[in-house]
């Protein structure tokens, strides 16, 4: 997917790598996930020192990225953590500084800590029942005399319940607006929701008269649709890229199965109507580094075709990784439905991302009604 | 005009050569919407007529052959002044119909394995406009296993006696040379006793029939050859050698299709056919534009249409920095192949009745899409099936165990044959 580029991206890479093959193993997230651990904040601050909340921050904010492309570098380790489908919170994390640096005024020590590793926030966008609709909020925003009061409930809110503040999409009289609120303020209450993933938690965070100050607001009402967009933008291009790391993990270990599996005096490789599926996943996963290659250029570029771009890419990964990876748990046979078989630890994580910010289904609609905005790319010759 | 080409400086550079081309256009090649492509069917004799006709123009401007050597009638200059040409002439009309095969496959190949004699004499022609070279490969008794090809050429008296059948030649009614695989040697395995032919159709023993398609498209021939006779001087090659050429038609027919040959010239869709169905427009003249069901049918064939795009510039980018093999190109070619299945069938879903009954009105041309339906598998098909393109995909670029072939190591005249 993202081709590195320069010796300082190869390093950052590496570095990387060997910290994830270290610290966050798939036995690791079997450890969190016996302990019934999310992640551990002392392993997010080591996370965060490599400089992974770094990348989407420019340097006057204390942050940075290797190559100069943070979102780029930012696709590269969310593609490395699919390998192991390891835990933490880049996702939330990230989403929430795309947000802050856009109009970061009265939010540079949270950045900071952020960056740092020291605090963890998450984007309060989903509201219960609904679908994912990141520019419409039933929660609400009143004026006081010295800030707003929030009232209202947003759930599936990434490791809220580890977060240290959650940036609230509400609507402050008629006005779609952002607000970042810690998440010990009186009136917020959090509760934990499950997921189907190992180690990723969700939350339920109800606002009942939750006072917060006046710099609580993150950018203008002119500037949010805008700052929300692209929120939408970063997490979208996380889902894509770390579903491209995992179907990479999960097509190189099934292909080693298919070559050392034996059936009938010969390897499953040699059967034919199993090569074919090779084929195709080979194609489909070469597609799927194809598209969020794609996704992340326009987004780092912040071209007009992002918007539809990476509905683009997540339309077409989030529906072919689930059928590709049962695909590799029929070609494991039975031991592929096991607990002790790793393929569900990949299963789940893309079963999750498959639905949450958006399903195939709903972005496809998406660019449906985007078709007419832009042209469709030329073929380049 | 002059009936030389303009000589052309190496010394001049990509820039100024698309800005020469830029004028050269604007005075002298029609003018076309690239989203509306003019009528160029390949199956009509006028299309050939008119595609010569714009080619003399082209090679008459000093644009013609671009990437083909000077000696035998090109510019001899590099894929950049090419993909620069590509981009001046997307709005004008273009020989798009002599891209494949003449020049992409047919004289790229002759450049790489032709005689002195067949270099200047053939591709100097085709790139004048004079003639049109096809490919004559496939066989009625089987089509994927192609070095097991049974038209005979037979030795005799100091010629050539050629027998047999071709089938799914590509606008072979056009043509004035063909590349005939024909087998030489029976004694020995299959890839080993083939030689290539250069055959100029109109010879004496030779038969041409049109094959007419499910949709009434009659491009494609077969032809029989009756006691053909050739010449020595026209192998192509090696005698027994044939199955070295057919490979680097198959590699340049690849390239092709995966739009990566510097000898293609001009770019885009030959015709309103060839350009994907409009599903947009679809749902809008059903009346089902605000169904969200119809929505997600149509945008996910949007999302396909671009994500073969994107697919063929992300192989484009990683085969020369190594990090996908040289034959990657058949990734793009199944894609294709499944995104069009994709394409007409969410077509015919959304045109309902309209696909399959004339309802005459707003609706009316819509069965179009019923018809187009009915041979929606030729992308499938076409220059080596979906499951051959699968085969190349496991074992060439990923490794796995080859498919265990009867006929390997074995002379040919002792393989085992189908009914004939």
């Amino acid at each position: 997917m993202t081709e590195v580029a320069n010796p300082e991206q190869m390093l950052f890479a590496s570095t990387t790598q060997a910290f994830l093959d270290k610290e966050a193993s798939l036995s690791h997230v079997r450890g969190l996930h016996d302990s019934d651990v999310a992640f551990h904040r002392d392993w997010w601050q080591r996370a965060a020192e490599l400089g992974w909340a770094s990348l989407l921050v420019p340097e006057e904010l204390g942050g940075g990225s290797v190559s100069g492309d943070g979102v780029a570098d930012l696709a590269l380790v969310a593609e490395q953590i699919g390998h192991s489908v390891a835990p933490g919170p880049l996702h939330p994390v990230s989403t929430v500084l795309a947000g802050l640096v856009e109009a970061p005024d009265g939010h540079e020590a949270f950045i900071e800590a952020l960056v740092s590793g020291e605090s963890v926030a998450s984007w309060a966008v989903y509201e219960p029942t609904r679908p994912f609709e990141p520019a419409q909020a039933g929660t609400t925003a009143t004026p006081t005399a010295s800030g707003y009061r929030i009232d209202g409930v947003k759930d599936r809110v990434e490791a809220g319940a580890d977060s240290d503040a959650v940036l609230v999409v509400a609507d402050c009289e008629g006005q779609l607006r952002q607000f970042l609120v810690p998440t010990d303020t009186p009136g917020v209450a959090v509760t934990p929701q499950k997921s189907v993933d190992m180690v990723k938690r969700y939350a339920r965070v109800q606002f009942d008269g939750a006072e917060v100050e006046g710099t609580a607001a993150v950018g203008t009402a002119e500037q949010t649709p805008a700052i929300v967009e692209r929120q939408r933008q970063i997490a979208l291009v996380l889902q894509c890229a770390e579903i491209v790391g995992i179907l990479d993990a999960v097509l190189s270990l099934t292909n080693q199965w298919l070559f050392d599996r034996h059936s009938f005096g010969r390897p499953l490789a040699s059967y034919q109507a199993l090569k074919h599926r090779a084929a195709d996943m080979k194609m489909w996963f070469e597609a799927s580094r194809a598209t969020t290659a794609g996704a992340v250029a326009a987004v780092a570029k912040r071209s007009p075709d992002a918007e539809k771009l990476v509905s683009v890419a997540k339309a077409y990964v989030a529906e072919r990784a689930p059928v590709m990876i049962q695909d590799c748990v029929q070609l494991h046979g039975g031991i592929g439905v096991t607990w002790e078989h790793d393929l569900h630890l990949y299963l789940r994580r893309v079963a999750l991302y498959r639905a949450m910010f958006g399903s195939p289904e709903d972005h496809h609609r998406a660019v449906y009604a985007l078709s007419g905005k832009t042209q469709p790319q030329e073929p380049k010759p | 005009m002059t009936d030389t080409a303009i000589s052309t400086s190496t010394t001049e550079s990509v820039d100024e050569f698309a800005a020469r081309a830029r004028a050269w256009l604007a005075e002298n090649m029609p003018r076309v919407d690239p989203d509306n492509p003019p009528f160029s069917v390949r199956a009509e004799q006028e299309s050939w007529d008119r595609a010569k006709q714009l080619q003399k123009r082209l090679h008459e401007g000093g644009f013609a052959g671009i990437c083909f050597p000077r000696e035998y009638g090109g510019l001899g200059l590099d894929y950049a002044y090419q993909k620069a040409f590509d981009a001046e002439c997307r709005t004008y009309e273009m020989p798009l119909i002599l891209n494949v095969p003449t020049f992409t496959i047919c004289a790229a190949t002759l450049l790489d394995m032709g005689s002195e004699e067949q270099k200047r004499e053939r591709i100097s022609a085709a790139i004048r406009g004079d003639e049109i070279l096809v490919q004559l490969l496939s066989e009625p008794s089987g089509g994927s296993d192609l070095a097991g090809v049974i038209t005979r050429a037979d030795h005799k008296d100091g010629k050539w006696i050629v027998n047999g059948a071709k089938t799914w030649s590509t606008s072979a009614f056009a043509g004035d040379y063909g590349l005939l695989l024909a087998r030489t040697d029976w004694t020995v395995p299959k890839h080993e006793g083939l030689t290539m032919f250069l055959v100029p159709l109109d010879a004496p023993g030779i038969t041409m029939r049109r094959i007419k398609e499910v949709n009434g498209n009659e491009e494609f021939c077969e032809e029989f050859f009756d006691g053909l006779e050739l010449a020595d001087d026209a192998v192509v090659g090696e005698v027994n050698k044939g199955w070295e050429v057919a490979s680097r038609q198959l590699f340049h027919e690849r390239r092709a299709v995966g739009g990566g040959s510097e000898f293609a010239s001009g770019t885009g869709a030959e015709n309103a056919q060839e350009m994907p169905p409009d599903h947009v427009g679809l749902a809008e003249a059903t009346g089902q534009a605000d169904d969200p069901r119809i929505q997600d049918l149509a945008g996910r064939a949007l999302v396909r249409r671009l994500v073969k795009e994107q697919l063929i510039e992300h192989v484009a980018r990683s085969i020369p920095n190594g990090s996908l093999p040289p034959n990657a190109g058949t990734l793009i070619r199944l894609f294709h192949a499944e995104t069009t299945e994709l394409e007409v069938d969410t077509a015919l879903a959304i045109a309902g009745t309209a696909g399959v009954v004339d309802e005459g009105g707003d609706l009316s041309g819509l069965m179009e899409i019923g018809v187009r339906y009915l041979s929606r598998q030729t992308g499938s098909l076409g220059g080596g099936t979906s499951e051959m393109a699968r085969n190349v995909i496991s074992e060439r670029m990923m490794g796995f165990p080859r498919e265990p072939a009867a006929d390997r190591g074995v002379p040919f005249n002792q393989v085992k044959r189908g009914r004939q």
